[in-house]
């Protein structure tokens, strides 16, 4: 086993493992903190697929922002322990085999694409590592459009939180 | 000997990990002794005096002092998070200086560069990324505490991080733009060389706006004077480690000058050109600067044994005299001198910077918690968008004429 293959196990373990954990713990500070752990993680994973920018700014953004914004708003709100609800009949039934089917058709179509394989023989991770300055090229000659259209969408966001968020006079 | 040669990365990083944490360490605790000496003077008083000669064992007797105290840990707190809290805030200002090149890369050791722990090619971005998680150990502490003056100072300074963190990030674009790379090497190198022949190409001088807003920000990221709210103890008791003691409290205090000592690192790359020595390379002279500045100090210190020092301090003094003289000697030697250039001019520069800080400290008064919000939001901000907007502007406006 390479150290890539241990390192791609030990990440993506911590990875469910984190979103497990994200589910099943009752205080909401616990699961923002898994969730944290689900970022770092991937961010790792990225880092293994040769792609040092994006796990920079997964980071960056995700845990960096985010999530802090996440872990402040629970702690000025004083969020309290969850209440349980017991499982309802069709969840236990219908949703727990239809999840499983789910993840297994997901895993098979996974396993079969060039990602996969990538991981698969380690060839990530000894891949050429894409720069930064070949991302920018790619996002602001061929993808100009959508990275606008994107960001214009988020200051519609922005504005939006702010008209709603205002005080009426 | 079979292992070194197998693995010359994994045993050369080990080692260098393991210097730069003592380095580090020990620069942590002479931190907090410069501060007290300085701020000391600066208000007429002497600081500390009288562990060890000039208080120079302060430090050592302050570190006991925090090991030996009874650690508690208050029954109504969240335990796992509240022992994580500092953790994360210590182990995570300490990876961040990983990423500092103290000197230039061609100076290797087993075909590794000596004197940068990690060199990444985005290693601004890492660093950033780093930094951006340190609100953690801050917030979670607050909260984990589970008391009332803790979660205040950490809801106050996640607030105060958050928000500057946007103008610290855009301040520094301005830099990447002329530098063009996310690289510390390379942004280093590109201000080689100088204007008019003498005025060295650093970043700072087309950049003083950005640098500016870089140093504010910072000096608030790193809840300092006169951005202390988070640890106001007239309104907080302590902020958010008020139920912290012990070690754990000292993790906390050695991660913010820890802090401390990454921004003025990072300013030192981005605006002050690094390792490289603000005279041009012609002038051989200055490869002896290292080597005089500590055979004068030795002096300084010989006559203050002999003059000043009585008993077991006399004894403690001449051993410093003895350490400043025999790296002088050393520093002198050409090789060695060679080699401890970019290091020499690196730790000068960042000094500079943290005495500023101390000043900065030893000056100013609080900011109140609405100004803090409105000079961040109202006035960095937008000065660090047009800083940013009219050097792209700048840097663009040949190619646009040209066609």
């Amino acid at each position: 086993m390479s150290v890539p293959i241990i390192l791609f196990f030990v990440c993506a373990l911590l990875a469910v493992a984190g979103a497990v954990l994200l589910i099943l713990a009752r205080e909401p500070i616990h699961s923002a903190l898994a969730l944290v752990l689900v970022m770092m993680a991937l961010a790792v994973l990225y880092l293994l697929l040769g792609a040092p920018f994006v796990a920079a700014v997964q980071i960056i953004v995700y845990a960096g922002a985010i999530m802090v914004l996440f872990v402040f708003v629970i702690m000025l709100l004083n969020a309290g322990v969850e209440e349980r609800t017991d499982f309802s009949k069709i969840a236990k039934w219908a949703g727990v085999p239809l999840g499983f089917f789910l993840l297994l058709l997901i895993a098979h179509f996974l396993a079969r694409s060039s990602i996969g394989t990538a991981i698969a023989t380690g060839a990530g991770a000894a891949a050429e590592q894409a720069s930064t300055r070949e991302l920018s090229v790619q996002l602001f000659r061929q993808y100009l459009f959508p990275f606008e259209a994107t960001s214009i969408l988020i200051l519609i966001a922005i504005l939006g939180a702010l008209v709603l968020a205002r005080k009426d006079e | 000997m079979g292992f070194i040669t197998q693995h010359p990365v994994l045993v050369v990083s080990l080692v260098k990990i393991a210097v730069l944490l003592f380095i580090v360490m020990t620069a942590l605790a002479y931190l907090t002794w410069l501060e007290r000496k300085v701020v000391a003077h600066i208000q007429s008083r002497i600081g500390p005096y009288y562990v060890g000669a000039h208080g120079l064992l302060q430090p050592l007797a302050d570190g006991l002092k925090f090991l030996f105290k009874e650690d508690m840990t208050p029954p109504t707190s969240d335990r796992l998070v509240y022992l994580l809290a500092p953790f994360l805030a210590l182990s995570l200002a300490l990876t961040a200086i990983a990423l500092i090149p103290f000197g230039p890369p061609h100076v290797t050791w087993l075909g590794q560069p000596l004197f940068v722990v990690s060199n990444v090619d985005i290693g601004l971005l890492f660093l950033f990324s780093i930094t951006s998680i340190g609100v953690y150990g801050v917030a979670l502490a607050g909260w984990s505490s589970n008391s009332k003056y803790p979660l205040l100072g950490g809801l106050r300074s996640s607030a105060q991080m958050i928000s500057y963190e946007v103008s610290l990030t855009i301040s520094v674009v301005g830099v990447l733009l002329l530098a063009g790379s996310l690289s510390f090497n390379d942004i280093i190198e590109g201000q080689r060389g100088y204007w008019l022949h003498f005025i060295p190409r650093w970043h700072v001088f087309p950049q003083i706006i950005g640098f500016l807003c870089y140093l504010t920000a910072a000096i608030a990221e790193t809840n300092r004077i006169p951005f202390d709210l988070p640890e106001a103890e007239t309104e907080l008791v302590a902020g958010f480690h008020t139920e912290y003691s012990s070690f754990k409290f000292a993790m906390f205090f050695m991660a913010e000058y820890a802090n401390m000592i990454t921004v003025s690192c990072l300013a030192t790359i981005l605006f002050f050109g690094g390792w490289l020595s603000p005279f041009p390379d012609s002038w051989t002279w200055q490869n002896y600067l290292p080597g005089a500045g500590l055979l004068l100090l030795a002096a300084y210190c010989a006559y203050d044994t002999v003059a000043n020092m009585r008993g077991i301090a006399q004894i403690q003094f001449a051993v410093v005299t003895l350490l400043a003289g025999g790296g002088g000697l050393i520093s002198l030697y050409p090789p060695a001198a060679a080699v401890i250039q970019g290091p020499f001019w690196f730790t000068t520069k960042i000094l500079l910077i943290l005495f500023f800080y101390i000043w900065m400290r030893g000056t100013l008064p609080r900011f109140r918690y609405d100004q803090l919000m409105s000079f961040g939001w109202k006035l960095l901000l937008p000065v660090s968008l047009a800083n940013l907007v009219i050097t792209a502007f700048v840097i663009i406006w040949p190619l646009l004429r040209h066609g």
